[in-house]
């Protein structure tokens, strides 16, 4: 117990340091401005409880400009709400008035029954007074009434059911805009969704390569999300609420305008309160997500590496710091809900100053014959109606400040620049080159032959990466690549399979030229298997299906047991239905290879290319793998992108690349004797056991392969990538590693910042 | 599930219960005298012209204004307290609870999952009960009190109250249950849409590698559709609710004018009786529609509720022995005897019938291919999991029958995925022994070959600027590569100085250079240890003392480098697969 109470006052003496210093704690797990942003970005509004700050959009107006020109498919539609809103309001602010009425004519009633009938109201009045009831005189010369009728009960039913129709049509009215608006709103974001998606099948690769993706996941999902949102309700509340008011106001003044400064007094107070505790509130509620997101990265910590702890036997102290960060979190979170709890019941009680106001001096005015019960009881309804559209402008103009953001952010997206459309879709819509390339198709079958032709390309132009390449590989040969990193070899591949676009020369599949080709046709020759094992959600045989989708299941589980995936398959307790998922504790780094293995084999392409995806595997299994693609590999172009010379040993062709030139070429005997890059390569390998001590080298002559990767630790892009060490030729250093300007995540583990847990 | 959570743990605050349950009736009470107050101002005070009645009440009416709004406010401060403190004690009875599970548990719930319910999940429920406490207690208060009151005024009226009041109630509870299964329809249908996205924007390279745009097009406009079409019908019922509960209050208000202004003709009821009925009338109303909505919220915090349910009554399956012995030689000898591993409902088990010994001052090495069980085999040293079959022993003494304090004592681990904490480097090289002195942790990174880049490692900016051993290592370790993250958690396990080395596959991401040094540099480091490497490079394991062969889960070879080489085809094939010395000449 008392350890409990000595974290809560740590807890406390944390969260007072933090407001004395501001913002921005400093210790090595303290949570950063920017990661603020981040944590906004990937988690929604309501998920960690509290209003979270609103998003600004850097360019507000045009940007809302914008947002509400994406409804002008919907322009009578939109009118129609407007009008249909209009009407509503103004029987609904009306409305009140004539209850007034109607009160005026009970009272009215009710007094009038105790006079005399005959006697006209003055000769009451005037009664009265002279027998020296001068309130009872004052007030009554300020009603309306017929002495000795009692209630007029037509007059009452008129009146009653006028408001009731006007009531009726008001409901009706605001039921059918808030239909119409439903339902255009959801047109809208429905072609938002769907232009979003178009948009990413024509963006080049280069822009999903430059970018966080969870940032662009982000924008496809939450701020779609939060747009709809925005429509949905901020817009119709804002325009009804804004009316509403405007038509309250009016009516109160109409009435009595000492009663309607009485009512308005409470607004500036109302928003001073508001203001006040709002922001100090808000102070609170960023503290408490800092909070949150310190004790939500711990349990992320601990769950997450949770092994660690149990292996090292570090329990108690993960949960010392555990119960420090969840003290003050229960400090900043109590804090933060109290103020902002406090709001509604202040907000009430101003309202109850006004009413209590709007009863105490419009009873004095009745009495006093300056103004009816039936005007005082519409002042108390309006003044109670009045509250409410405050709030919701205050809280909706939040939202659609925020939804505009996230629009902003989603024309972003799709104003970004696309990459060029095939040139097949060019011809269809007349906007071909005439003096450019044609259009072309491949001869089938297709062999399989391809050709770089003077190629250059650079993915950024201070720094060359392919500088005049020229090969040629024939068909049903294994083209092997090799060379110190960052020389350019998944480059190659991205070339040929046209993600990126050469600047010079010309790449010829059987002859043609592949930019004359559509990208569906050159990408279905092409099967590829890729360094990081990307596997979609669903089960293992609908990830190898992926390869071709109508293949039948007994070709999924050949193609399953050609790439040893069905011997692992076995030992699941699901098999081949056991469902992948993206932190996959169910299925290793190298079993998820296998299965892309599986896929690219299924989809039985002319050409083959392997960028260094075996190296996850182990050693043994990609012998019995390579054996397999041997077999499918006759007739059939490879290349091979790999760095163990085991793989490269049994090539037709070795490219030895340097700083992307091919430097030489040739079978792996041919190389070795001509003494060149190539043998430098190899002999590496070797002379780096000559630094150890003898014993070692005579135990291990020439057992190391070259440097890999092992299983599944590619190093993680997601930060700067590090740069290879050492002089080019000489292969030390983690590989694979990349020098030269490739874009910053080819994300060997998919960036899951961006996505909100759901 | 829900309420069982709340009683439980809500129970050590029950008197801020009972306070907020007070104040609230309090402030009920003072919401509900007004309109009354108001009645007597015009019956009492207008009707008879007696103005200096009407500011006297007034006063009164201030008055139980303030009184409503203190209670109110210190209400919403215990209410607060109690549902802030119920969240922080979910969150922590869920931490500890998975403290306790061994890597199984985590596993078959998946870290993620884990994580979000004790975060998100209990959020849910911390927020409903704060809901609750604010409004569910004010509710019922306001409703019959209400009632109380209207029927007070007049009860010749009252029919108006039990007529009105379960109208209303049908209409919202028809609205209400017709719109649950919706939502939780279309959060099925956003994560649908957004499931689709994720994996093309994440996978576009593959996507566009087997010429699938088209089919992940064809993916989202369906799920775009179902989304929309439910999103379509949600928006219509919620816009039926405004104006079909404006028109009921106002036929309320409607009658009330009506068979009021009868009752009043008659003198049954005075006018200000009436207006303050008119007003009650609408009170309760509003509180029964408030309530109504509510319960809304209640769903998904039920789901939340028996999420978190879920890992509370989920045990450890690792068990503390009850009398925990202590090894007598404390060497670090590993016996594996016929051990089995599968798990539940698996068709055949990782691990049959291993057997072996591991003497300290020797490295026993382990090699194999994809699959075949070799992270298995040695997590269950540490005792990260319980062996299905057979036993493993440390000294002589079965893991289980050993205090989880004396294991961590006894075995270093570096796990197959290096793993680092948010911290400083020092934080983490003192993972494996908080009482390191700086020298025996720079002692460590020496022998993991990582002094270079710590030493020159710098974090952070100007004042914040940290070097060396301090310098930082954000979550998840993503500021260091992968090569650099090996050897620090290498460094890590070095620095416990454990009599068990246990080696998951941790140099596959040093290059064959670093690799070897670093084993040499261990080979003096970890001098009279025993130490377990389990390898994919055959160079890493040529030198060991013995290399156990495993294949499909069972042991298909034993001996030295040379030994296998003779009488192993299975190891011929792996070493002949990478560089063998023929290939040189």
């Amino acid at each position: 117990m008392s350890a409990d109470r000595a974290n809560r006052k740590r807890g406390r003496r944390a969260l007072r340091a933090t407001d004395r210093r501001g913002q921005g704690a400093d210790d090595a797990g303290a949570i950063t401005d920017e990661e603020i942003a981040e944590l906004q970005d990937s988690v929604g509004p309501d998920e960690w409880g509290g209003t979270s700050a609103p998003r600004r959009a850097k360019a507000f107006w045009p940007s809302a400009k914008r947002l509400f020109a994406t409804f002008g498919p919907e322009r009578t539609g939109m009118t129609l709400v407007v009008v249909l809103v209009v009407v509503a309001v103004v029987f609904n602010v009306w409305a009140p008035a004539i209850l007034g009425d109607a009160m005026n004519v009970i009272f009215g009633g009710l007094v009038s029954a105790q006079m005399p009938a005959g006697m006209t109201a003055e000769q009451v009045i005037d009664g009265l007074r002279a027998t020296g009831q001068a309130q009872a005189a004052d007030m009554l010369s300020g009603m309306d009434f017929v002495p000795g009728q009692g209630i007029d009960f037509a007059e009452l039913a008129r009146l009653i059911l006028i408001v009731l129709g006007m009531y009726v049509v008001a409901q009706l009215f605001m039921w059918l805009q808030g239909r119409v608006l439903n339902d255009i709103v959801m047109r809208v974001v429905y072609r938002l969704r769907q232009d979003i998606e178009a948009k990413v099948n024509r963006l080049p690769l280069s822009y999903f390569d430059t970018r966080q993706r969870g940032d662009l996941l982000s924008r496809t999902t939450n701020d779609v999300d939060n747009v709809q949102q925005a429509m949905q309700q901020a817009f119709a509340t804002l325009v009804y609420s804004a009316l509403t008011i405007i038509g309250i106001v009016i009516m109160m003044f109409w009435l009595s305008w000492q009663l309607a400064l009485i009512a308005l007094v409470a607004l500036p107070l109302s928003g001073v309160v508001v203001g006040i505790i709002g922001s100090k509130s808000q102070k609170l509620f960023t503290a408490q997500w800092k909070n949150t997101g310190r004790l939500n990265g711990h349990i992320e910590e601990s769950f997450t590496g949770h092994e660690l702890v149990t292996a090292f036997g570090r329990q108690q102290d993960m949960g010392a710091r555990f119960d420090e960060r969840n003290e003050e979190l229960y400090e900043a979170s109590f804090r933060a809900q109290f103020y902002s709890g406090m709001i509604m019941p202040i907000m009430q009680w101003v309202n109850y100053l006004g009413y209590v106001g709007i009863a105490v001096v419009g009873g004095l005015r009745v009495a006093t014959g300056q103004m009816t019960l039936g005007a005082v009881t519409a002042f108390i309804q309006y003044s109670r109606e009045f509250n409410q559209p405050l709030g919701q402008v205050a809280g909706m103009s939040n939202m659609l400040i925020s939804g505009v953001a996230s629009a902003e952010r989603i024309f972003e997206l799709l104003d970004a620049e696309e990459q060029d459309p095939d040139l097949a879709d060019q011809e269809r819509a007349g906007t071909l080159d005439p003096a450019g390339r044609r259009p072309a198709d491949l001869a089938r079958p297709v062999l399989g032959r391809i050709e770089f032709d003077h190629v250059s390309f650079s993915y950024t132009p201070e720094k060359p990466l392919i500088t005049d390449l020229s090969l040629t590989a024939e068909p049903g040969h294994t083209i092997a690549i090799v060379g110190p990193t960052g020389a350019g070899k998944t480059t190659l591949v991205n070339l040929i399979m046209r993600f990126y676009e050469i600047d010079a020369g010309a790449i010829r599949l059987d002859g043609v030229d592949i930019r004359s080709l559509q990208r569906s046709v050159l990408r279905g020759q092409v099967g590829m298997v890729l360094q990081d094992a990307v596997l979609f959600g669903g089960t293992i045989r609908e990830n190898i299906r992926y390869g071709r989708l109508d293949a039948t299941d007994e070709e999924v589980v050949a193609a399953a047991r050609a790439t040893f995936v069905d011997r692992f398959v076995h030992t699941l307790p699901d098999g081949y239905d056991t469902v992948i998922e993206d932190e996959g504790a169910n299925v290793s780094a190298g079993e998820r290879q296998l299965i892309t293995i599986a896929r690219a084999f299924l989809a039985d392409p002319a050409l083959l290319i392997l960028d260094e995806a075996t190296s996850s595997v182990d050693t043994r299994t990609e012998v019995l793998v390579q054996e397999a693609m041997a077999a499918l590999r006759t007739d059939r172009t490879s290349f091979v992108i790999a760095h163990r010379l085991s793989t490269i040993r049994d090539a037709d062709v070795i490219l030895v690349m340097e700083h992307g030139d091919i430097v030489e070429q040739g079978s792996h005997d041919q190389l070795l004797a001509a003494g060149g890059a190539y043998h430098r390569l190899y002999m590496s390998q070797f002379t780096a056991g000559v630094d150890l001590d003898a014993e070692t080298e005579a135990l291990s002559p020439g057992t190391g392969a070259l440097p890999v990767s092992g299983e599944g630790t590619v190093p993680a892009g997601t930060g700067p990538v590090p740069v290879v060490t050492g002089p080019v030729p000489v292969v030390t250093g983690p590989v694979p590693v990349v020098t030269g300007p490739v874009p910053v995540v080819t994300d060997p583990e998919p960036d899951e910042s961006g996505i909100r847990d759901r | 599930m829900l309420w069982k959570l709340v009683r439980h743990y809500g129970r050590p605050y029950w008197r801020s219960v009972v306070a907020v349950l007070v104040l609230q009736l309090a402030a009920t009470l003072a919401t509900l005298y007004l309109p009354s107050l108001n009645a007597d101002i015009i019956d009492d005070g207008i009707a008879r012209g007696d103005t200096g009645y009407i500011w006297r009440t007034g006063a009164v009416m201030l008055g139980v204004a303030i009184v409503q709004v203190a209670t109110a406010i210190a209400a919403v401060w215990f209410g607060a307290r109690v549902a802030m403190a119920l969240g922080r004690d979910v969150r922590k009875a869920v931490y500890s609870q998975v403290d306790g599970f061994s890597a199984e548990e985590v596993g078959r719930f998946g870290a993620p999952t884990l994580i979000t319910r004790g975060t998100n999940d209990v959020q849910q429920v911390q927020m409903v009960v704060l809901m609750a406490l604010n409004f569910m207690v004010m509710v019922p208060i306001m409703s019959i009190g209400g009632i109380i009151m209207a029927i007070q005024e007049d009860p010749g009226l009252s029919w108006l109250v039990w007529v009105s009041v379960p109208l209303l109630l049908v209409i919202v509870g028809l609205l209400v249950r017709t719109l649950m299964p919706l939502f939780e329809r279309m959060q099925d249908n956003i994560d649908g849409v957004n499931g689709v996205m994720r994996e093309q924007i994440m996978g576009i390279r593959v996507v566009r590698a087997f010429v699938r745009e088209r089919h992940e097009a064809q993916r989202f406009t369906d799920a775009n559709a179902a989304l929309t079409d439910t999103s379509v019908r949600i928006g219509r019922l919620f816009v039926l609710m405004g104006p079909v509960i404006t028109m009921v209050l106002h036929l309320a208000t409607a009658a009330v004018l009506w068979f009021g202004g009868l009752r009043v003709d008659q003198g049954l009821v005075e006018v200000g009786a009436l207006t303050a009925f008119m007003q009650y009338l609408l009170q309760i109303l509003m509180a029964v529609m408030m309530g109504t909505f509510m319960f809304m919220m209640l769903p998904r915090a039920v789901v939340c509720a028996r999420r978190i349910g879920e890992v509370l009554s989920t045990s450890g399956s690792l068990r503390e022995p009850v009398a925990p012995r202590v090894p007598e030689r404390q060497e670090g000898r590993v016996e594996l005897r016929d051990v089995r591993f599968a798990y539940p409902g698996a068709e055949s088990p990782v691990l049959d019938g291993i057997s072996f010994i591991a003497e300290p001052g020797r490295t026993t090495a382990i090699i194999g291919s994809t699959g075949s069980g070799k992270s298995t085999l040695v997590n269950l040293i540490p005792r990260l999991y319980d062996a299905t079959g057979g036993e493993v022993l440390i000294d002589g003494v079965p893991v289980t029958e050993q205090a989880r304090a004396s294991l961590t004592a006894a075995v270093g681990l570096v796990p197959q995925k290096p793993f680092l904490f948010s911290g400083s480097v020092a934080d983490n090289l003192r993972f494996g022994n908080p009482d390191a002195t700086d020298a025996e942790l720079w002692a460590a990174l020496d022998t993991a070959q990582a002094t270079e880049f710590v030493r020159d490692r710098t974090t952070g900016e100007g004042e914040a600027a940290r070097t060396g051993l301090d310098s930082a290592i954000s979550q998840g370790g993503t500021n260091v590569s992968g090569g650099q993250r090996q050897r620090l958690c290498i460094a890590r396990a070095l620095v416990a100085r454990p009599r068990v080395y246990v080696f998951d596959d941790s140099f596959s991401a040093l290059d064959v250079t670093t690799d070897a040094r670093l084993r040499q540099a261990l080979t003096g480091y970890t001098r009279g240890a025993t130490t377990i490497i389990v390898a994919q490079r055959v160079s890493t394991i040529t030198d060991a003392d013995q290399i156990l062969v495993l294949d499909e889960g069972r042991i298909v070879g034993r001996g030295t480098h040379e030994e296998l080489l003779a009488t192993s085809e299975t190891y011929r094939e792996i070493v002949d697969s990478q560089i063998s010395a023929e290939e040189v000449a």
